[in-house]
């Protein structure tokens, strides 16, 4: 549906850790691929070699050879000892340890999206991470119901988020950009709709949109708006949802307050547009099965007032 | 010619008790261990085609994006039992199955040591993944993937009681398989043989007795945490409910410190197979048989300290990680070597080119595959990039079937002689080998590609990025390649018992034991048997008698 801006790849790297890991993975396609080619190699020979003709005596019985069995061990012993040290190494400097830093972001994976906090800040919103680009990063990852997991490929490792459980990841993109990944823990029904989207911004960028998304809700005085905020308040909408700036203040969906400025919906899986919100509104379950919302059953004319008045949540 | 005494069961058989016209009340109530391991041959079979058909409902699923053609939930239910299926109902029994039919055969002895638990270790392991079937008739199959992770297998996130299912299935399977394994340690131990001592048992026989051992101390991890569950579903616990103080990594723990073993449980069986294959289409001995058993042990021994690699990403810090990286790549040593054994059998041989031998070479390939993946994965790092994405399918099936089913292709194409008296047309057995191995490639290998461009495994549908979806055509193509090539095994293994040519007793010029008796064997395996000199038993026999003859 959306064409990824970034080919999302461990082979398009992305962030330091990724091209830590893209060099480890490079060292070991090379060893690999020698191993597989020296198997294949000798099994075409041997084949061809020693293959049986009419009237062959019993061959020659060896039973074992002291020297090709120690070769056979000490060969590939010492190819995983290095890369053992390779692993250490990589390990140490990808994820060290955190000394209570306050992470830049929080990322709560839920059934099926994903609760996006900034520490420090009252910008909460959802499955849109705007992160600075060129700067180190702490995400700080937790879950709420089932385990999810955070995977952008071309940032390199991904983490589980374990409810009950804390996991940090460092992170420092290479430039701005658009960044695809999707939850790689297996969630429920919902788990192949619930993709990652991270926007990386300049230094300056990202602190604009913080300021922006630290604003609450505009407050709905336009007639055309008031309907759909009153029918947003009725409906029993803010009772999950949370508009900052106004009574809705649940914690069971996503963050609206500023759901109009958001590229996509429903765990990047859809483009945030009028019709994609109202088709969404009038029956979770047919663009989402299994979805959490339930369905309310509106009347055209009220639903199309609350759709106006969300994305008028800009 | 000098005998020995046959070692048996000192009762007599109660199977000779019933007529033994091979009508269905006896294969019913038969303690025959070749009776018993051709019905556990077949009970692998059904499983597959319920697995087959569910593999085949994935791959149409998955052929193009955003396909709508199975609803998320019976997605989440076949792939769920697709993988559980293929674990404990198909690759089991079909082990087991061998197991059972060959190991006294290539002892020397007249049947297991405990026939009458063979046959109910035979069934309820039936009526355990009956069970398990039967829970799409009860509301709705398990659906939290064969590995079942907590919390989402609590009631609160998967509330038909297809877990429940799972839980008391899985664990009557469980004491099937336990007790068919202590029958197989215990025959081994003592019904050998006259003069068969451990360093003349043939390798396939070492392996089932280190597999045997592997399983009884694999299972109860397993059936502790089936049991857990089964009570936070029931009663309310609280074991891995982190609500109210459970942990849902301790059910990982659990699960995996069985399911690593589990792994090595489907492949050891196959390297049993391996071995007595390459040496008699060789003509040769294999090449190292004591680092082939002692490398079997280390196996064993190691499988119990690596089950973290399946927990990379959870996140329990680089300690942890550090260990289960080292002796996870230490277990790869020994695995992996085994391939240079075999190419040792093979060197210098006189090769005969049988189906059996085909697949035998295919595996080293496959396998070899599929073992360096699994280094992969054992690199911390590579781990936390490729773990859960559809690398690891790829890798998982390069193990399973590029290395234990094609282990066991070999097996049936070389024992079907002796198991059915008639032998199969090679050349049919030839389409077959090269429609699987096309089929099972095509399938696979492109998933790896698919797992580096992030796709994430147990998604039942994707969205159109780049190269997704031809890549998914073409691993459904293949998926109904190694379809329509189980057909065409079904209808030569058919074919073959109707019409094929009698075997007689040594139809490859074998070396051990079971080839010595007529194909198929009778009720009584043995009347006499020969002196054992070596592993290669039959081999010894057929010599001293050429230089008797020309000798003397």
């Amino acid at each position: 549906m959306f064409k990824p801006v970034m080919d999302i790849s461990i082979f398009n790297p992305q962030s330091e850790s990724g091209w830590r890991l893209y060099h480890l993975d490079i060292y070991f396609i090379i060893a690999s691929s020698f191993i597989l080619l020296l198997v294949i190699g000798l099994l075409i020979y041997i084949a061809l070699k020693f293959r049986a003709k009419p009237n062959d005596a019993e061959p020659k019985q060896i039973k074992n050879n002291k020297l090709i069995e120690a070769l056979m061990i000490g060969i590939p012993f010492i190819m995983v000892s290095f890369f053992f040290y390779l692993t250490i190494k990589t390990m140490k400097e990808t994820e060290p340890i955190t000394h209570n830093e306050t992470p830049t972001v929080e990322i709560n994976g839920r059934q099926w999206w994903w609760q996006v906090s900034y520490p420090g800040t009252s910008v909460v919103t959802a499955n849109e991470i705007h992160l600075p680009a060129n700067k180190k990063v702490l995400l700080k990852l937790t879950a709420s119901d089932v385990i999810h997991d955070w995977w952008v490929p071309s940032f390199g490792p991904k983490m589980d988020m374990i409810p009950g459980l804390v996991n940090y990841l460092w992170l420092k993109i290479d430039k701005p950009g658009i960044y695809e990944g999707a939850c790689s823990e297996f969630c429920g029904k919902q788990h192949s709709k619930m993709r990652i989207r991270v926007i990386a911004q300049t230094q300056e960028n990202y602190q604009k949109w913080l300021t922006e998304n630290a604003k609450t809700a505009n407050i709905a005085i336009d007639s055309s708006l008031i309907k759909g905020a009153a029918i947003f308040q009725k409906a029993s909408c803010a009772g999950c949802h949370q508009i900052r700036g106004t009574m809705a203040n649940g914690n069971v969906g996503p963050d609206l307050t500023h759901l109009a400025s958001r590229q996509t919906i429903l765990s990047g899986t859809v483009k945030n547009t009028t019709e994609n919100l109202y088709r969404f509104i009038d029956n979770p379950n047919k663009i989402k099965p299994g979805v959490n919302m339930p369905r309310f059953f509106l009347q055209q004319d009220s639903l199309k007032a609350l759709v106006t008045y969300l994305h008028s949540l800009k | 010619m000098e005998t020995v005494n046959v070692p048996e069961p000192e009762e007599s058989l109660p199977s000779t008790s019933i007529s033994n016209d091979q009508g269905l009340l006896q294969w019913i109530s038969t303690v025959d261990h070749k009776q018993i391991g051709i019905l556990y041959l077949l009970m692998s079979v059904l499983f597959l085609l319920l697995g087959g058909v569910a593999a085949l409902l994935i791959r149409v699923q998955l052929s193009v994006p955003n396909n709508n053609f199975l609803s998320p939930e019976m997605y989440n239910q076949l792939f769920t039992m697709h993988g559980t299926t293929m674990v404990f109902l198909v690759m089991t029994p079909a082990i087991l199955g061998f197991s059972v039919y060959f190991v006294p055969l290539m002892i020397g002895a007249n049947d297991l040591a405990f026939p009458r638990m063979n046959a109910f270790s035979l069934w309820i392991g039936l009526f355990g993944g009956m069970l398990l079937y039967f829970s799409f008739l009860a509301g709705g199959a398990p659906d939290a993937g064969w590995f079942n992770y907590a919390p989402l297998n609590q009631r609160a996130y998967s509330q038909s009681s297809g877990i429940d299912y799972y839980c008391i299935g899985l664990l009557l399977v469980g004491i099937g398989t336990v007790g068919t394994s202590i029958n197989l340690i215990v025959t081994i131990i003592y019904y050998r043989a006259k003069g068969m001592s451990l360093r003349k048992l043939p390798v396939f026989v070492w392996m089932i007795l280190i597999n045997s051992f592997l399983i009884v101390a694999a299972f109860p991890p397993l059936n502790a945490a089936l049991s857990m569950l089964l009570l936070d579903r029931q009663l309310q616990t609280h074991f891995f409910n982190n609500t109210s103080g459970g942990s849902p990594i301790v059910w990982q723990h659990l699960f995996w410190s069985f399911g690593h073993p589990e792994v090595y449980i489907l492949i050891l069986p196959s390297f049993g197979i391996l071995s007595e294959v390459f040496q008699v289409y060789s003509r040769k001995p294999i090449f190292g048989y004591s680092f082939i058993v002692g490398s079997g042990i280390a196996i064993a021994l190691l499988a119990f300290g690596v089950w973290v690699h399946h927990m990379f990403a959870v996140g329990l810090g680089l300690t942890v990680y550090s260990y289960f990286a080292a002796s996870s790549m230490l277990i790869g040593v020994p695995t992996g070597v085994k391939v240079f054994n075999w190419l040792g059998t093979m060197w210098g041989g006189s090769l005969r080119f049988t189906t059996s031998m085909l697949f035998a070479m295919a595996f080293l390939v496959e396998f070899t595959i599929g073992g360096l993946s699994g280094v992969a994965f054992a690199i911390v790092p590579i781990d936390w990039q490729l773990t859960d994405s559809y690398f690891v399918v790829a890798h998982l099936h390069y193990v399973f079937v590029g290395g234990s089913l094609f282990g066991l292709m070999a097996g049936l194409f070389y024992w079907y002689p002796k198991m059915s008296g008639k032998m199969i047309s090679e050349k049919l057995g030839k389409w077959f080998f090269w429609l699987f191995v096309i089929g099972f490639n095509m399938t696979f290998f492109i998933q790896h590609i698919l797992g580096i461009k992030g796709m994430p495994r147990r998604v039942y549908t994707y969205p159109d990025l780049p190269g997704y979806t031809w890549m998914n055509m073409l691993s459904t193509i293949g998926g109904f390649l190694m379809s329509l090539s189980f057909l065409l095994l079904f209808y030569i293994l058919h074919k073959s018992y109707k019409i094929g040519k009698p075997a007689g007793n040594d139809p490859w010029d074998a070396y051990t034991l079971e080839w010595t008796v007529s194909s198929p064997p009778k009720i009584r395996n043995f009347t006499e048997l020969p002196p054992i000199y070596s592993y290669r038993a039959f081999r010894d026999l057929k010599e001293n008698a050429k230089n008797n003859k020309h000798g003397k």
